[in-house]
């Protein structure tokens, strides 16, 4: 319903068919794509073993859609938590999109407020991760951008609903290697962000302080304090060596 | 759920968008990409029941060197997630690992 608007909008304003900006969001969003439908299925059959609702399942891909926190909150609920410490771990494990938001921030400069909400609804460690790598041509390809956004949400959403029909035929998932799927997407995603030597010395830096706070009991707070511990120590690398 | 999963996406965006940031700011903020995923990818490859382990029943850790080139040779998220998960899927029916 939105993106239909969207396009009129976009009609009407640029020159260039509005189609074609739609298609090159999409072509762009393949690759999240094929990660998307298994780890969204591996999500939603682990969400039926966990004996969460086929509805509340599917809603949450479609109103929080956030993967690691979904995966965590399934976790939570088979173990019987709360909701209250399922919202506060959700909160914990998603404050590193607000980095994220932070850093693309900056290429948004000529985009309304509405399409501001809309774009950071759907904003993930893999979108964001697309979106960084082409960062500087953010602001004139909105349309491509939310299309992006759009074709990545709906996989996942495609491949929750599955999971869900699966889940009842599948005996256990361990076989299939679906639990691998989330690690082997950001074992992807990272090669694509280690692009400089300083990008690099970062994520060893941060993985390892997680690695050290994560043994030493941290079990929610380590991604986001490793994460500005090692971006900050990585900064004074990359000015040490620039002095 | 929803909320505290928007709010922390919505707002830089919103309250950021076209302010010119500090040089120094910048360079920070590129770097926490590698750091974040880093963060979350490593603990979960390295430590099983609170220790970490690089023995051969570690599947996860295993996959992950073989994942790691592939991902740089082909630059493709696809075929890593594949591979990875094809890796771990073939080590467990040959009873190896978790």
């Amino acid at each position: 319903m939105i993106l239909p608007d969207l396009l009129e909008v976009d009609k009407n304003r640029q020159l260039s068919p509005s189609s074609v900006h739609y298609w090159a969001g999409f072509k762009r969003a393949l690759p999240i794509v094929l990660g998307y439908v298994p780890i969204g299925f591996a999500y939603g059959v682990l969400a039926g073993k966990s004996g969460l609702s086929g509805v509340n399942t599917l809603l949450m891909s479609l109103l929080v859609f956030a993967g690691s926190a979904q995966f965590i909150a399934v976790g939570l609920f088979a173990a019987g938590t709360g909701p209250a410490a399922v919202i506060l771990t959700t909160f914990v494990v998603n404050l590193r999109h607000m980095l994220m938001a932070a850093s693309l921030a900056p290429y948004l400069a000529g985009w309304k407020k509405r399409y501001l909400a809309f774009f950071s609804f759907e904003l993930t460690d893999e979108t964001f991760a697309l979106h960084s790598s082409a960062a500087g041509k953010l602001n004139g390809c909105r349309l491509e951008a939310l299309s992006l956004n759009v074709t990545a949400q709906a996989s996942w959403v495609l491949g929750t609903g599955l999971g869900i029909i699966a889940s009842g035929l599948i005996g256990d998932i361990k076989p299939l290697g679906l639990d691998y799927a989330l690690a082997a997407m950001f074992i992807g995603l990272l090669v694509g962000q280690c692009k400089s030597l300083v990008q690099l010395i970062t994520a060893i830096l941060s993985g390892g302080i997680a690695t050290l706070l994560y043994l030493a009991g941290w079990h929610q707070f380590h991604i986001i304090v490793a994460t500005v511990a090692g971006a900050t120590l990585g900064l004074g690398v990359e000015l040490w060596i620039k002095r | 759920m929803a909320v505290v999963t928007y709010l922390p996406r919505l707002l830089p965006t919103l309250f950021l968008s076209g302010k010119t940031l500090r040089p120094i700011f910048t360079s920070w903020l590129r770097l926490i990409p590698p750091a974040v995923l880093a963060a979350m990818l490593v603990p979960s490859l390295l430590v099983r029941e609170n220790s970490i382990n690089l023995a051969f029943d570690n599947l996860f850790f295993w996959a992950a060197l073989i994942a790691f080139p592939v991902a740089w040779r082909w630059n493709s998220l696809c075929a890593t997630v594949l591979v990875g998960m094809g890796l771990v899927a073939v080590g467990r029916s040959l009873g190896w690992g978790m």
